[in-house]
């Protein structure tokens, strides 16, 4: 079976040579590993901001950099989080690499549009670096709000054309995605036979369609504003600032769920595979998925109730964000369910997908004190924000991709890694984490704003303990990256299926073949069952 | 766009979807027409009255006869008639750029009448009225830029019938093409009343 040689080993097209392999490779797996090796670089420089930012407030008053210098590393690791790490981090990577196998495709529909996605993700990267250089680093915070954003003589422009640019790379991923999955799944592969990885991914591309669109408008007019002075957010010309507002958030807040859908959709994968059960109620995961990205997509004012609005439209918007909870508190109530009765195996991608149900829950639930109208306007743009908001997109999409990275890592490079390094690092990401932002949601009911310079001396020991707490998390992110990269080397080899999934992805060696199948894929009726591998494992037992 | 694929359908799904982004792109802008023109009605009525409407109709006339040649191309390619497709092909590009020049001499009247966006004419009129020619300027110059977008695509599309990489049964990047051009048409439809004929 392993006499094929894998993707790593054969070029996808056979007179490339050298670099020029991985460069103008059109595999969409090559494609994910580019994506892999960029998307981790931007992650560890934003954490590294992040974690200058929280040094800085481990005491008051200036201590490693002046305000100016503040404004514009918080800006950066916003902007680099959001627009480099988080929306392209799974789909792009676990994404592009999963979606073909898992539907019995040899790739996406697109491959040379893949492969320009990727390059304008580099070309918004280097835009991003380049806006540092011209007029200096941008100090607006990640949400480029009128009227600063427009006066500011910090280099905004480009900033803004890097997101631009990373809106389109991911809106032609999105396309390619929606496209591969109507035309290239197999003949034999109903809707709802197909993993529930791919349906997430699905529901995202529709999702970065329809509203990617809406920011790149955004931004467009951000700089058309700056270049030509329009004034159609200046309340001195007529213009209405709120108008900013909504347009931004209306791409915003749905860009939540392009982050966060794709991460639920790792946990049920992940799930069932260890819990050696089908997963509880597929296709309740399946509509929930679908509710949150149509629900999802009308709750953007929740953002902006202290910006001023009739209290109809605060009233809708409070209600309708409270019925996007269901549909997620659905799928938390489906992979807890899963493990009930199952024959639990421990594994790091388990134990991360654990933390992250117990994380995510704590982000939904803040959530639902940020949405009710009433409690918002107390925590609006505290510390408490940035509490809730770190524990969805960290606790809950950050832990997310690391349980992918564990999970998949076997099937994408071929080799195993050190469970207990793994563990090691898990935990102490965990510790970490909880320490770092606990503070923050008691500094926030306090009355703490963000992205504040400095503060009352009240608040020192809330952001002394904070500090510490990300110190101990990155240093959880550096073990685990460096024995992620060591397995590489020292890993034992992996089996085509490590550890007994059933989805088309572990039916192929790893790493896969270029074609990623040796002979036609074997679609199972349903995705989930794991009666083979359990009666394999029973035979296992009495020998 | 993979020209190699066989699988027609995806190829026009693809671009369906793409086109679906276009129109969100301008929706955003139709938004803020919505909004400023509901809190500023009399201003919108009154600049509004300023534009050239028979320029405006012209520029009808043409995108709408241009999206007939494009699509009668389409046509005619499948009937194997390689010259008159190539030709309409350049026909439908002639009117595409007699649009952009009707747009320049339009644009600069407006210019020398000291109407452009942080004029200082606009800067001292009344609330409303720099909003108008503002989202005027934006959204006709985005509609613009896609024109122009649309003559690249369609002279790939003629270069590609001359060397006959497009013919009777590979002729979806043509289409596609056609596709994009009669979405540009379509969106200089909802243009036309909103900047010349409602107010």
């Amino acid at each position: 079976m392993t006499d094929v040689p894998s993707y790593l080993k054969t070029p996808s097209s056979p007179n490339l040579k050298g670099i020029w392999v991985w460069l103008l490779t059109t595999d969409h797996k090559r494609i994910g590993v580019l994506y892999m090796i960029s998307i981790l670089f931007w992650f560890c420089i934003a954490v590294t901001l992040g974690l200058v930012i929280r040094t800085e407030l481990m005491a008051e008053g200036e201590t490693l950099m002046g305000s100016q210098t503040y404004n514009a590393v918080f800006t950066l690791h916003g902007v680099i989080m959001i627009f480099l790490f988080i929306i392209p981090g799974i789909p792009a990577i676990f994404g592009n690499f999963l979606l073909p196998i898992q539907i019995g495709s040899d790739d996406v529909f697109f491959p040379r549009l893949n492969l320009l996605s990727w390059y304008l993700y580099i070309f918004g990267g280097i835009l991003a670096v380049v806006s540092l250089f011209s007029g200096g680093p941008p100090d607006t915070g990640w949400t480029f709000y009128v009227p600063f954003s427009v006066q500011t003589e910090s280099g905004v422009t480009f900033t803004v054309l890097a997101a631009f640019i990373l809106g389109m790379s991911s809106m032609l991923t999105g396309i390619n995605f929606i496209t591969t999955i109507h035309r290239l799944r197999m003949k034999t592969m109903g809707w709802m036979q197909m993993p529930l990885f791919t349906w997430s991914l699905y529901a995202t591309a529709w999702v970065q369609l329809l509203a990617t669109p809406i920011l790149a408008i955004t931004l467009l007019i951000i700089v058309a504003e700056r270049i030509f002075g329009i004034g159609l957010f200046d309340p001195g010309r007529g213009g209405d600032p709120i108008l900013y507002q909504h347009l931004f958030w209306m791409y915003s807040h749905p860009a939540v769920y392009i982050m966060v859908l794709p991460a639920m959709g790792v946990i049920s994968e992940i799930m069932p595979v260890f819990s050696r059960k089908a997963i509880f109620g597929y296709k309740a995961i399946v509509y929930s998925t679908l509710a949150i990205a149509i629900a999802g997509s009308l709750v953007w004012a929740h953002h902006m109730f202290t910006s001023g609005m009739s209290d109809t439209a605060v009233f809708v918007f409070s209600l309708l964000t409270f019925v996007v909870a269901i549909p997620s508190a659905v799928k938390v109530f489906s992979w807890v369910s899963t493990m009930y009765k199952g024959s639990v195996l421990m594994t790091p991608p388990l134990f991360y997908a654990l933390c992250f149900i117990y994380l995510f829950s704590v982000g939904g639930l803040t959530g639902l004190v940020l949405g009710a109208a009433g409690t918002n306007i107390h925590v609006h743009d505290t510390h408490f924000v940035v509490g809730h908001f770190h524990f969805v997109m960290f606790g809950g999409a950050g832990f997310a991709f690391f349980a992918a990275l564990h999970f998949w890592w076997p099937k994408i490079f071929g080799r195993m890694y050190n469970f207990r390094k793994a563990y090691r690092a898990a935990i102490l990401i965990t510790i970490g984490f909880i320490v770092h932002y606990m503070p923050m949601l008691i500094l926030g009911l306090q009355g703490m704003p963000r992205r504040y310079y400095n503060y009352l001396p009240q608040f020192e020991a809330g952001n002394f303990f904070a500090g510490i707490g990300g110190f101990i998390m990155v240093a959880g992110i550096m073990l685990m990256l460096v024995n992620l990269v060591q397995g590489l080397r020292k890993g034992e080899p992996a089996v085509g299926d490590p550890w007994g999934g059933t989805t088309l992805e572990w039916s192929v060696p790893s790493p896969p073949p270029l074609h990623n199948f040796l002979d036609t894929p074997r679609v199972k009726s349903y995705p989930y069952d794991f009666t083979d591998i359990m009666k394999q494992q029973a035979g296992s037992k009495k020998v | 766009m993979n020209s190699s694929t066989p699988d027609k359908a995806g190829v026009k799904l693809g671009m369906w979807l793409f086109l679906y982004t276009e129109i969100m792109l301008f929706g955003g802008l139709f938004v803020l027409y919505a909004a400023y023109y509901s809190k500023y009605t009399s201003v919108f009525i009154e600049a509004g009255k300023s534009l050239d409407i028979t320029i405006g109709a012209l520029n009808t006339m043409i995108l709408l006869v241009s999206s007939f040649t494009v699509a009668s191309a389409i046509t005619a390619i499948q009937k194997k008639a390689r010259r008159s497709a190539a030709a309409l092909v350049g026909v439908s590009m002639v009117f595409g750029v007699l649009f952009l020049v009707n747009k320049y001499f339009e644009w600069g009247h407006k210019f020398e009448a000291g109407i452009y966006p942080g004029s200082p004419d606009l800067s001292d009129a009344e609330a409303g009225k720099s909003l108008f020619f503002g989202l005027y300027y934006l959204i006709t110059g985005l509609h613009g830029i896609h024109i122009i977008i649309g003559l690249i695509l369609l002279s790939i599309s003629l270069y590609f019938i001359t060397t006959k990489r497009i013919h009777e049964t590979q002729f979806v990047v043509l289409e596609n093409s056609g596709l994009y051009w009669h979405l540009v048409d379509l969106i200089w439809i909802f243009i036309f009343p909103l900047f010349y004929l409602i107010l």
